[in-house]
Parts: structure tokens; sequence; C-alpha cells
């Protein structure tokens, strides 16, 4: 039985990243992650001020 | 190993690259110190407007321009990676290091520049976002593409997009472009050519090496330091000319006569010092009191206009 036909077994050809490598993608996502949340609260105050109470007031 | 890529074990290492960059060399390619100047230059844009913005919208637009600028910044890194490979000075940024892939500094500049012009424009309004993607549009095609190195006067025209950002702060807080703003483009447009040149002045084997046509290594360094030395006399009255117009209070104007003082002074001393060691001494002088003098100017109007808002004087003029 090869890598190919059994899904449990590892491919030894598969990527294997080193420590600096698995330490520097943990690093970007965090940034990645504090970014996009920095961005929606951004948006979330602006629309705030921007619209204030009519930020409800829309035709439904 | 490439020198350019950390290829994994265990895979086809010819194909097979994973990134080993962290987000400090993401922000390096941002050019922090460049986005420190943008940031300040809009911000007193945003503040000479008679009715500034609510600080929530006015941040947000000043962050949209900052990282506008950063986007310029990462698309200028991708193109010159070629050169800044070469040069000393640039060698060392993240792709000619490796830490970053060309592709990877493309993508991350793009996303920025779209990001921040779409948010100029939901924020503030589509003709500052329009002015934002002009000045991105410029820097990247106009000056890294075309003028850097193909003309002496690449960092001439160039400067108006590093120019531009107090225009896009003011249009971004009124709508529209104001006489305060166009006096402080001019300020920066006409700061840019001695402070660029006083650098490639000590820098003209390196810049001579890649091929770039600085002003010294096309024109020759007595005519740069001519050419430094009547930029800065134009440079010193148009520093003052915020207070004269009555944007500014005395006390601009008064530091505003004593710093071109000392900047064509500083000139002068590289126009007259053109020999060995204390030449390339007093182009650096130069360079770092340009800086100094473009910082003070910009924080001192900041200064001003954020004491007079606090006061509840927005609107007020000196004049």
């Amino acid at each position: 039985m090869n890598a190919n036909s059994d899904p449990r077994q590892i491919d030894p050809r598969r990527i294997v990243l080193t420590p600096a490598q698995l330490k520097a993608r943990r690093q970007r996502n965090i940034a990645i992650g504090l970014a996009v949340g920095f961005f929606v609260l951004l948006f979330y105050a602006v629309t705030i001020v921007k619209l204030g109470p009519g930020v409800l007031n829309r035709p439904l | 190993m490439s020198f350019m890529s950390d290829t994994s074990r265990g895979a086809d290492e010819a194909l097979v690259t994973v990134s080993i960059a962290r987000p400090s060399d993401y922000l390096a390619l941002l050019k922090p110190r460049v986005m420190s100047l943008v940031i300040l230059t809009a911000l007193a844009g945003l503040l000479l407007a008679p009715h500034p913005l609510h600080p929530i919208v006015g941040f947000a637009a000043l962050l949209a321009i900052a990282v506008g600028a950063g986007a310029s910044g990462a698309l200028n890194m991708w193109y010159d990676a070629d050169i800044d490979a070469i040069m000393q000075r640039t060698r060392k940024r993240p792709i000619p290091s490796g830490r970053v892939q060309p592709h990877e500094a493309l993508a991350f500049g793009l996303t920025l520049a779209v990001l921040a012009v779409v948010t100029l424009g939901v924020v503030t309004n589509w003709l500052a976002a329009g002015l934002l993607a002009f000045t991105i549009l410029f820097y990247v095609i106009v000056y890294t593409m075309w003028l850097k190195r193909s003309t002496p006067q690449n960092i001439v025209i160039g400067g108006a997009a590093g120019a531009l950002p107090p225009i896009i702060g003011t249009v971004a807080a009124t709508g529209q472009v104001s006489l305060a703003s166009l006096v402080l483009f001019a300020l920066i447009f006409v700061w840019t050519p001695p402070h660029f040149w006083a650098l490639a002045l000590v820098k003209v084997a390196e810049y001579g090496r890649v091929g770039l046509p600085m002003m010294p290594n096309v024109k020759g360094a007595d005519r740069t330091r001519l050419e430094i030395l009547l930029y800065s006399l134009v440079l010193a009255p148009l520093g003052v000319l915020p207070w004269v117009l009555g944007f500014a209070s005395i006390v601009y104007g008064m530091c505003a006569i004593l710093l071109g003082a000392a900047m064509i002074f500083v000139a002068v001393r590289v126009y007259r010092v053109r020999d060995g060691k204390a030449a390339d001494r007093c182009a650096m002088q130069l360079f770092g009191f340009s800086i100094l003098y473009l910082f003070l100017l910009f924080i001192l109007i900041v200064g001003e206009r954020t004491l007079m808002i606090g006061m509840g004087w927005a609107g007020w003029s000196f004049g």
C-alpha cells in the first residue's frame, strides 16, 4: 500500500516546515489576525461616528 | 538552498519554497521612516481644514494615507530589488536579503494600495481617494519604473508624490484643495531635491555602480552643489509662507526664518567645501539637517493647529 491509497499514511514527500518557518508563519498569522480585528473595529467606530443613530434609520 | 528562499526539507527542493518572512519584514517593506513623514504632513493638511474631521474619522483617513504611502514603498522595493541587492545602503532590505519573495511584496503592496484607497474613499470622500490613488500610481509607475532610471530630474519630478499628502489630508477633511495645502505641497516639493542630492553626493559611486542617473553622476558634483544651493534659497522663504499667509503663528514664522537661514548656511558649506572627507561630512550634515528642518516645520504647524482646535479656535486665522 502506498501513501496515495491510504490517507492515514504520512507521505514521506510532504513538506516539513523547519522551526524557523513554523515560527514565522505563526507570527504572520497573529499579525494578520490583529490587523483584521483592528480593521473591523475601525470600520465599526467610523460607521457609528458618521451615521450615529441613523445607522438604524433605513427603509425596510 | 538559493539565497532568495528557504526551501523545505523532504520536498522537491527546486520547486517548493515556504516563506520565512516575519511581520517585521513586511513592516520594513512599508518604509516606516517615510511613512512617519507622510503621517506628519498629511496630519498638517487635515488640521488646516477650517472644520477638522471627527478624531476617529481623521484617524482612519490618516491611517489610509499612511498605508497608501507604505504600499507605494512596498511596490517600489518590489521593482527595485535588483539595484537594492547591489547597493550597500539597501542590500539588507527584505527582498534582496531573501526574507520576502518578490511576488509576496508585489501582492502585499497591491492589496494595501487598493485597501487604502477604498478605505479613504469610504470614510472621507472619493476626491481624496482619487488623489491617493494618483499619488501611489505616480510614485510607482512615473517615478520608480520610469524617471528613476532615465533622468537626473528623477527625484525632482518624483518628489511630487511625496509632496501630495498635505493636499490629500485637506481634501479628505473639506472635499477641496486649499491655498494652505498648496503651500505645504510646494514646501515639500522644493525640499526634496537638496535633501536627496546631498545623499547622492556621498553615494555617487554606489549610484554609478547600479547605473542610476542621479544628478552628481550625470551633471557632476559641482553642478549638483549649485542646484542644492539654489533650491535651498527658494526653500527658505517658502518655509516662512505659512506665517505670511496667516495659517501659522509668528512663533512658527520666527522658527521658519531661523531654520531657513540654517538650511542656507549648511547648503553654502556644501557648495564651498568640495574635496575629501570634509565635503562628504558637509553633504551628510545637509542630508540630516534637511530632515530636521521639514520635521520641525510640520511639527510646529501640527502643534499650533492641535492647540487651536483643543481651545475651540478652529477656523481662526493668524493673519
